[in-house]
């Protein structure tokens, strides 16, 4: 089965990247590469299947999104301007002097931000709290985590991966952010995490595993958590580090630098600045 | 103190279906009655503190009041980021239990000696610290960290101490409760130190040196009036605990002290050296070889009377 690609959540998506760069761009912060592998899975996310009022960001029958992977916040707080959480223009703000938008996602006076993260190895453990509390009163509301796969190294990730399964947090699904670079380098030189998928479907998860910037793929997985009755999910999404960009891509360089002058510029335009307009 | 803690807990929470447990697969024995009645109110996390410790704060944030459970160093050293970001910074409805406070494992070795983590605990921003000296305490600290909105840490001793409290007591959290009065010397004890600050106030009393004992069971926000007025009337004031000597209830005494204008007082922190134990051995063996029984707490008291 396949269902069509909605030009809202292209559009969203491109708009996500557009905003990282612009940000990352005005701070000279580190991590453009971290916001821009998750874009299309953010997009997907909250175009079409989050359950949410910007409005009323406490309302307790919402489903969570937590960022686990702080530091790709750029992009959380980009897909949280764009749906209407604050003004766009806030997200000039970023890493300034007396802002709340923080260089890892904060929680403290930004609304939509349900908690704040940048340590390593704490979302997913927030996020089954949150799931099992749910499952314990009855609600329908399901939580979604994005880990990044460096976070995969963190013992803490394991314990609620162990958890999770055994108190069948069906409302719970963890998204593996698999751009295949972490801090110091390749995952595969650092800490080696294959076979990945296999090791979350051992500790009792459903496991799918898709092309994390394949719009369509990304929905169809989306739409079919939980993968297996009574189970958490885990969808462990192939991406690529600084996707859009096609200098960023694949580029370990780009965990850190932000793209200034000319390479803004590029960066822009190889993202569609224009199509926004 | 561990009995206190439990019954009481389970009283709340028959009443309150916000109150989650969380243990860390500990309890044997204790904790079965209220897994039993309350199911959808336990949790055993697993021998997994870090888990545990953000499982609470999640929990917390979606409006339970949630209490982590295990012994010594594991519910507070071994997660302690998690308890700084995902608890405190979140001000998340969580409530830290230790069980085996200071040497109360004595024997099991210093992975089991709980001597630094009131001080630790002390420093997290928004932690109430709470280390009650008896059952009778217990079962009161019990009530109130639950009453509480925030973070709290509450250290318990173990099963089995006596009551140092003879009567009724007006337990709130951030108030001294005096046990005894007197103009010449102030002892000021947290947690199950009381007894052996009331036994060396009972011994100077024979020798005509007239005691006031503070059983300051918060240490954060901690009663500074009560510190002040010690130090006002009695002019020596010493802080007993079973903590470090560092960071705990006589660096928060020593903390109000210097900063505290016109007041000339003697004062002494009576605790443990930062240090590890070189020798294991029941509380009561680990207390004669640190000082902390009250022939010990009696000769720095003396010494430093000068009597």
């Amino acid at each position: 089965m396949s269902i069509s690609t909605s030009p809202a959540a292209a559009e969203l998506a491109r708009r996500i990247r557009r905003h990282s760069v612009l940000m990352t761009s005005r701070a000279n912060a580190s991590h453009i590469g971290s916001s821009l592998s998750m874009a299309d899975l953010l997009a997907i996310l909250y175009s079409e299947f989050l359950r949410f009022d910007p409005q009323h960001p406490d309302w307790p029958e919402r489903d969570r999104f937590i960022l686990s992977k702080g530091h790709g916040c750029a992009a959380l707080y980009a897909v949280l301007a764009e749906t209407g959480y604050f003004p766009v223009e806030r997200l000039e703000t970023f890493y300034q002097d007396g802002s709340p938008l923080a260089g890892h996602a904060t929680h403290k006076d930004v609304a939509g931000v349900e908690v704040s993260t940048g340590s390593l190895g704490h979302g997913l453990s927030l996020g089954t709290g949150m799931a099992l509390a749910g499952k314990r009163d009855g609600k329908s509301h399901r939580v979604w985590v994005m880990v990044s796969d460096g976070e995969c190294d963190e013992g803490s990730t394991w314990e609620p991966a162990l958890f999770a399964p055994h108190h069948r947090l069906d409302n719970l699904v963890a998204i593996v952010d698999y751009n295949k670079i972490q801090s110091f380098g390749t995952v595969k030189e650092v800490l080696d995490l294959e076979p990945l998928a296999d090791k979350w479907r051992a500790f009792g998860w459903g496991v799918r595993e898709i092309d994390g910037h394949d719009l369509t793929a990304i929905r169809e997985a989306f739409a079919a958590v939980p993968f297996v009755p009574q189970r958490p999910s885990c969808i462990v999404a192939h991406t690529i580090k600084g996707k859009g960009v096609g200098y960023m891509e694949n580029q370990l360089l780009w965990h850190y630098r932000a793209p200034r002058g000319a390479d803004l510029e590029t960066a822009l335009r190889e993202i569609g600045e224009e199509e926004l307009r | 103190m561990r009995t206190a803690f439990l019954e009481t807990l389970f009283e709340l929470a028959k009443a309150d279906e916000r109150i989650v447990f969380l243990t860390g697969d500990l309890g044997f024995s204790v904790i079965e009655p209220f897994a039993e009645a309350l199911p959808k109110q336990f949790v055993n996390a697993g021998v997994a503190e870090q888990n545990m410790t953000a499982i609470a704060a999640g929990m917390a944030l979606s409006g339970k009041i949630a209490l982590t459970y295990s012994i010594a160093n594991f519910p507070t050293l071994r997660c302690l980021e998690h308890i700084r970001n995902d608890v405190c910074y979140h001000e998340a409805n969580v409530k830290i239990v230790a069980v085996g406070g200071g040497f109360a494992y004595g024997a099991l070795g210093a992975s089991h000696h709980a001597t630094e983590e009131l001080g630790v605990m002390r420093m997290m921003p928004g932690m109430t610290v709470v280390a009650p000296a008896d059952p009778i305490e217990a079962r009161l600290a019990t009530r109130a960290i639950v009453a509480h909105p925030g973070p709290c840490y509450i250290r318990l001793g173990k099963a089995g101490e006596s009551n140092v409290h003879e009567g009724p007591i007006d337990f709130q959290l951030g108030r001294a409760i005096q046990v005894r009065d007197g103009k010449d010397v102030t002892l000021i004890s947290t947690g199950g130190m009381l007894k052996t600050a009331v036994g060396v106030a009972r011994r100077l009393a024979e020798r005509g040196v007239e005691v006031r004992v503070l059983s300051m069971h918060t240490l954060k926000p901690l009663d500074t009036e009560a510190v002040l007025a010690a130090a006002r009337d009695t002019g020596a004031v010493f802080t007993l605990e079973q903590h470090s000597v560092i960071g705990g209830l006589g660096s928060a005494v020593a903390e109000v002290l210097a900063e505290a204008p016109d007041i000339k007082v003697k004062f002494k922190r009576i605790g443990l050296p930062s240090a590890f134990s070189p020798r294991v051995g029941s509380q009561q063996y680990l207390e004669e070889q640190n000082g902390l029984d009250e022939a010990g707490v009696l000769r720095v008291v003396e010494g430093v009377l000068g009597r």
